[in-house]
């Protein structure tokens, strides 16, 4: 299965988010190796440079490193990982609420439906 | 940088209609490229004169740093946009045919693509649907293991799941030392495999640019853009 991506962003950053949620979400493991540029780019039906950018990208923001003769892997960080997510969950969070407001809806009851 | 090919200042005028314009390219290797445009705009004229078919009018062609010759004829793979073997032949007949022809064909790997296509190889060519036709077309140039590929219009006439397997194939298959030069309308359906996009509009390329940077700049992807650039 090809990987859904949206026609009008830049194909590396959705690459890059798709990797980072794989890695958040434990589908590979914290110190996991990575399959390979050419292997991961047919299974997203990319290009190999493009996915080789994304995950240039992704070595510069810590999530990744690479060992020059065996490959990539995820970090061991725990705490960036963790970070990470915050990091997310805040800005989706922030989102979500801009779109209940939208509608009419206050923090109080939002809390309430949630719960 | 080291191109694996050149055009500079290429004009071709049949009889009066100039079809290439002065036009000038440079592909690296290990690129894959997009050649879009709409009908008529010269993109199989610009592919038969890479490929020796034509002559150009003016202008020149270098090749891995040389003329066209032997050279570009042994390192150069081109899938026509029309079916060119002998209609009486059967699938494993060509590949033989193939494999004495060109040092560089692999037939294990055609047999190989051949099954996971769920082609008879000892089927007539004329017997084949016009959409497997194109597949056996498209697997004799895929096996070989050439420098540059020339693929016009490849995927025209195939079902979209087969789509998907050739795209497949040629991203996990082509050699990254090679490039590869695939024109088409079907933008939408290559388009994340591209790394270069080249927009050919009355014999001039009018755009060169990477798939990432027509949507980071213009926020849409290469096909909306050419259906706004060469709109009716």
């Amino acid at each position: 299965m090809a990987w859904e991506l949206s026609d009008d962003r830049p194909i590396y950053l959705q690459l890059m988010e798709h990797i980072q949620g794989d890695i958040l979400s434990g589908v590979y493991p914290l110190g996991g190796k990575l399959p390979s540029v050419r292997d991961l780019a047919a299974c997203a039906s990319v290009n190999p440079n493009t996915m080789q950018k994304a995950l240039s990208e992704l070595e510069r923001s810590g999530l990744l490193y690479s060992q020059r003769t065996s490959g990539r892997f995820v970090t061991e960080d725990e705490q960036l990982i963790q970070s990470l997510q915050a990091s997310i969950a805040e800005k989706e969070i922030a989102e979500f609420l801009k779109k209940m407001e939208r509608f009419g809806l206050k923090k109080e009851d939002i809390i309430k439906l949630i719960r | 940088m080291n191109y694996i090919l050149e055009c500079n200042n290429l004009s071709k005028v049949y009889s009066g209609f100039l079809a290439l314009d002065r036009l000038n390219l440079k592909i690296p290797s290990g690129r894959i490229i997009g050649l879009l445009g709409p009908n008529g705009s010269g993109k199989s004229t610009l592919i038969k004169l890479i490929n020796g078919l034509l002559t150009a009018t003016e202008g020149d062609i270098l090749f891995d740093s040389q003329p066209l010759g032997i050279h570009s004829r042994e390192h150069i793979s081109y899938l026509p946009d029309r079916m060119y073997l002998p209609e009486w032949m059967k699938i494993h007949e060509v590949f033989t045919y193939f494999d004495d022809f060109y040092k560089d064909f692999n037939k294990e790997k055609a047999l190989y693509m051949l099954k996971d296509l769920g082609i008879d190889e000892n089927k007539r060519l004329k017997t084949l649907s016009k959409g497997t036709k194109e597949k056996v077309q498209l697997i004799l140039v895929m096996s070989r293991n050439a420098k540059l590929y020339l693929l016009d219009e490849p995927i025209a006439g195939v079902d979209p799941a087969a789509r998907d397997y050739i795209l497949k194939t040629i991203i996990s298959n082509y050699n990254p030392d090679a490039s590869l030069i695939i024109s088409t309308h079907l933008i939408s359906d290559i388009e994340t495999v591209l790394d270069d996009v080249l927009f050919l509009q009355n014999g001039k390329i009018t755009l060169s640019a990477t798939v990432d940077q027509i949507r980071e700049e213009k926020q849409k992807s290469v096909d909306q853009l050419f259906r706004e650039v060469f709109k009716c």
